[in-house]
C-alpha cells in the first residue's frame, strides 16, 4: 500500500470518529432525559449530577398518575383524536386536488400550486384572534374537533405539494386504461392511483401526523379543561421545580415516543416530505 | 362530473368547439376534484386573516367591548412606536437569522460528515436526526429544566468536572439560550436537506476532477458547493418560515421575558393575557407583512426548483 493510500484511510478513520463524536454530542440530551426519567427525583436534582444512581420507575408512575396528580390519558386520547382524524381529513382533501394538478394538469396548475404554499406563509397568529372569536360564540371552545379543522388547514397545503409530486410518477396510461374501462373517479383514485402512489402517500400522512401532534399555540389558546393536548399538558411542567425532575423527563419521552418511532422508521420518507418532495 | 358525458359532445374537430358549453363543462370537471380542498384552505385561512385586518383598525379591548371604536391606523402606529413591541420585532429577526445560519452551517459540515462512509453511518445518521423528532415543547422543556438549569442542569454538571464556572443560563444569556435550543433542534432538518443533495451529486463529474488533479476543496468549492445552492436555498427558507412563527420555545424556556419576546409570542399575549384585540391584530398584520417580504424571495426560490423539475418530467 502506497503511503497517500495509507494517509487517506487514516483520514477517513478520522472524520468518522469526528461524526460519531457530533451525533454523541446532539444526543446526549436526550440521553440524559431518559437516564433522569429512571432516577428518582433525590437523584434527579444532586449538584453534580450523578450517572449511577439507582434506577427506579417512579417519575412514569407519578406521570401517568398512579401516585395522585392529574392523569395524562386525556390529553393523549385528545393529541390522537386530532391528529389522526385531521390527517385523515386532510387526505381525503388533498389527493383529488393533487390529481387535478398532477394528472389531469387543470389550466394555470402552477398558479392554484401556488396559492396553496402561500397559505402556509400566512402566519398562524395572523387568524389566531378570528378564530379564537368565532369558536367563543359558536361555543366550539374546548372542542377536539376544533383542532382537527384547523390542523387540516395547516397541514393541507404541504399535502398537496407533496402529493401532486408523488402522482405525477404514476404512469398516465394505467389511468387512461382505467377510464376506458369506465372507472369513475373515485374508483380510478382508490383502486389504481392510491396503490401505486402509496409510499408517497404514506410520507405525507406522517408528516401531518408529526406536525399536528407537535402544534401548541392553537392548542394552547382554543382548549382548556376537555380538549387538552398532551403538549399542552406539557406546558404545566414550564414552571417545575427540581421535586419533580424526573417526572418532566418521564412525560417529555411518552409524549415524543409515537414522534420518535415514526421519525425513525421513515428517515428517508422524512426528508422527501419535508423538502415538499423537491428533493428526490 | 356525470354532465360531461350525458352532454351531447361536439365533434373535436369543430372549430367552434372551445365555446361550446360542453367544453366549458368539461373545464369545470377537471376542476371539481380541487375544489373541495380550495374553498376549505379559503375559508379557514383566508377569511380569518380578513377578519383580523378589518379588527386591526380598531380600538377593542375584549374586557370592555362596549367601548369598541374605529380608530384608523391608531394601532399601527401605536404598534410601530411601542418600545416593547419594536423590541419583539427586532427579536424576531436576531431569532430567525441566528438560528436558521448556525443551523444551516452545522447542518453542512454533519451532512459533509455523514456524506462519507465509516463504520456504523447509519447509526450515527439515527443519532442526529433525533433531536429533530422530539415534540417542541418537550424540547424546550428539556433544554429549561434538564440542561440550563443552574443548580443541577446537565451543562453545569459537566461544567463541574472541569472546575468551570456555574452560570444562570437563561437568566444571563436568554436570547442565546433560546437560539441554541432551537439549533439544536433544526441542524438535524438543515443537515437531512443537504444530504439528499450530496447524494444526488455526479459521481463521475467528480471523478473526473479528480483525475485532473483538483484538491478536496477545489472540489468543494467549484463542484459540490455550486450543486448544493439550491438545496441550502430550500432548506434556509423552510427553517425562516417555521423560526419566524416560532412559540413553543420563547413560551416555555423564557415565557417571553428578559427581551425573548418574538411577535409571535407578543401577539399572543396582547389579546390573551391584556385582551386587546386591536392592538394583537395590528401587530398579527405586520408578522403577515414580514412574511411576506420573506415568502416573495422564497417563493421565488421554490419556482426555480420547481421549473427544474418540470423540464425534467
Amino acid at each position: 500500500m502506497s503511503d497517500t493510500a495509507v494517509r487517506v484511510r487514516r483520514k477517513g478513520v478520522g472524520l468518522g470518529l469526528v461524526a460519531w463524536l457530533a451525533g454523541i454530542v446532539f444526543f446526549l440530551p436526550i440521553a440524559w432525559m431518559a437516564l433522569t426519567s429512571f432516577h428518582s427525583e433525590a437523584d434527579a436534582a444532586t449538584n453534580p449530577p450523578s450517572f449511577t444512581a439507582a434506577l427506579t420507575l417512579d417519575g412514569y408512575r407519578e406521570f401517568f398518575g398512579t401516585d395522585g396528580g392529574a392523569s395524562p390519558w386525556p390529553s393523549l386520547i385528545n393529541s390522537t383524536v386530532a391528529s389522526v382524524g385531521s390527517t385523515a381529513l386532510v387526505l381525503l382533501l388533498a389527493l383529488p386536488a393533487a390529481y387535478a394538478l398532477s394528472v389531469r394538469r387543470v389550466r394555470k396548475w402552477t398558479d392554484v400550486l401556488f396559492f396553496f404554499l402561500s397559505t402556509k406563509m400566512l402566519p398562524v397568529v395572523a387568524g389566531l384572534l378570528p378564530v379564537y372569536l368565532f369558536a367563543k360564540n359558536a361555543g366550539l371552545l374546548d372542542n377536539v374537533w376544533l383542532l382537527v379543522v384547523l390542523y387540516t388547514s395547516m397541514n393541507l397545503p404541504i399535502a398537496v405539494w407533496m402529493m401532486q409530486s408523488f402522482l405525477a410518477e404514476v404512469p398516465v396510461a394505467v389511468i387512461e386504461a382505467a377510464r376506458v374501462d369506465g372507472a369513475r373517479l373515485p374508483t380510478v383514485l382508490a383502486r389504481v392511483i392510491a396503490p401505486m402512489a402509496l409510499p408517497g402517500i404514506a410520507a405525507t400522512a406522517l408528516i401531518c401526523f408529526i406536525f399536528s401532534w407537535n402544534e401548541l399555540l392553537f392548542a394552547r389558546v382554543l382548549t382548556g379543561v376537555v380538549a387538552e393536548t398532551a403538549p399542552v399538558f406539557l406546558t404545566g411542567f414550564i414552571t417545575s421545580q427540581g421535586l419533580f425532575l424526573a417526572k418532566v423527563c418521564a412525560a417529555s419521552l411518552v409524549i415524543s415516543l409515537p414522534v420518535l418511532a415514526a421519525g425513525f422508521a421513515a428517515q428517508d420518507k422524512l426528508v422527501q416530505g419535508l423538502s415538499l418532495g423537491a428533493v428526490k | 362530473m356525470t354532465a360531461t358525458t350525458t352532454a351531447p359532445v361536439a365533434s373535436p374537430s369543430a372549430p367552434a368547439g372551445r365555446r361550446e358549453p360542453s367544453a366549458r363543462l368539461r373545464a369545470w370537471a377537471t376542476r371539481a376534484p380541487l375544489l373541495p380542498a380550495l374553498i376549505f384552505m379559503i375559508a379557514v385561512t383566508q377569511l380569518p386573516f380578513v377578519a383580523t385586518l378589518v379588527i386591526s383598525f380598531f380600538d377593542w379591548n375584549s374586557l370592555y367591548p362596549d367601548a369598541r371604536r374605529f380608530t384608523g391606523l391608531d394601532n399601527y402606529r401605536q404598534v410601530l412606536t411601542d418600545a416593547d413591541l419594536r423590541s419583539s420585532v427586532w427579536t424576531t429577526v436576531l431569532l430567525t437569522v441566528t438560528v436558521v445560519l448556525v443551523s444551516l452551517v452545522l447542518g453542512l459540515l454533519l451532512a459533509l460528515l455523514l456524506d462519507r462512509r465509516f463504520k456504523g453511518r447509519s447509526v450515527v445518521r439515527t443519532l442526529l436526526i433525533a433531536p429533530f423528532l422530539v415534540v417542541p415543547v418537550a424540547a424546550a422543556l428539556l433544554w429549561k429544566h434538564v440542561l440550563y438549569n443552574p443548580e443541577y442542569g446537565l451543562l453545569n454538571g459537566l461544567l463541574h468536572y472541569v472546575g468551570g464556572p456555574q452560570p444562570d443560563w437563561i437568566s444571563s444569556t436568554p436570547l442565546l439560550a433560546v437560539e441554541a435550543s432551537l439549533v439544536w433542534q433544526w441542524t438535524p432538518f438543515m443537515m437531512l436537506i443537504i444530504l439528499a443533495g450530496l447524494q444526488s451529486r455526479d459521481p463521475q463529474q467528480i471523478e473526473a476532477a479528480r483525475v485532473d488533479g483538483a484538491s478536496d476543496w477545489q472540489v468543494f468549492r467549484h463542484l459540490t458547493l455550486p450543486h448544493l445552492r439550491r438545496y441550502l436555498e430550500l432548506g434556509a427558507l423552510l427553517g425562516s418560515i417555521y423560526i419566524v412563527q416560532n412559540f413553543d420555545a420563547v413560551f416555555t424556556i423564557t415565557s417571553g421575558g428578559l427581551g425573548t419576546a418574538n411577535l409571535p409570542y407578543t401577539v399572543y399575549q396582547s389579546f390573551y393575557q391584556a385582551h386587546e384585540n386591536g392592538l394583537a391584530s395590528a401587530a398579527g398584520v405586520l408578522v403577515v407583512i414580514g412574511s411576506i417580504i420573506i415568502a416573495t424571495f422564497a417563493l421565488r426560490v421554490v419556482s426555480s426548483l420547481f421549473r427544474e423539475e418540470g423540464s425534467r418530467a
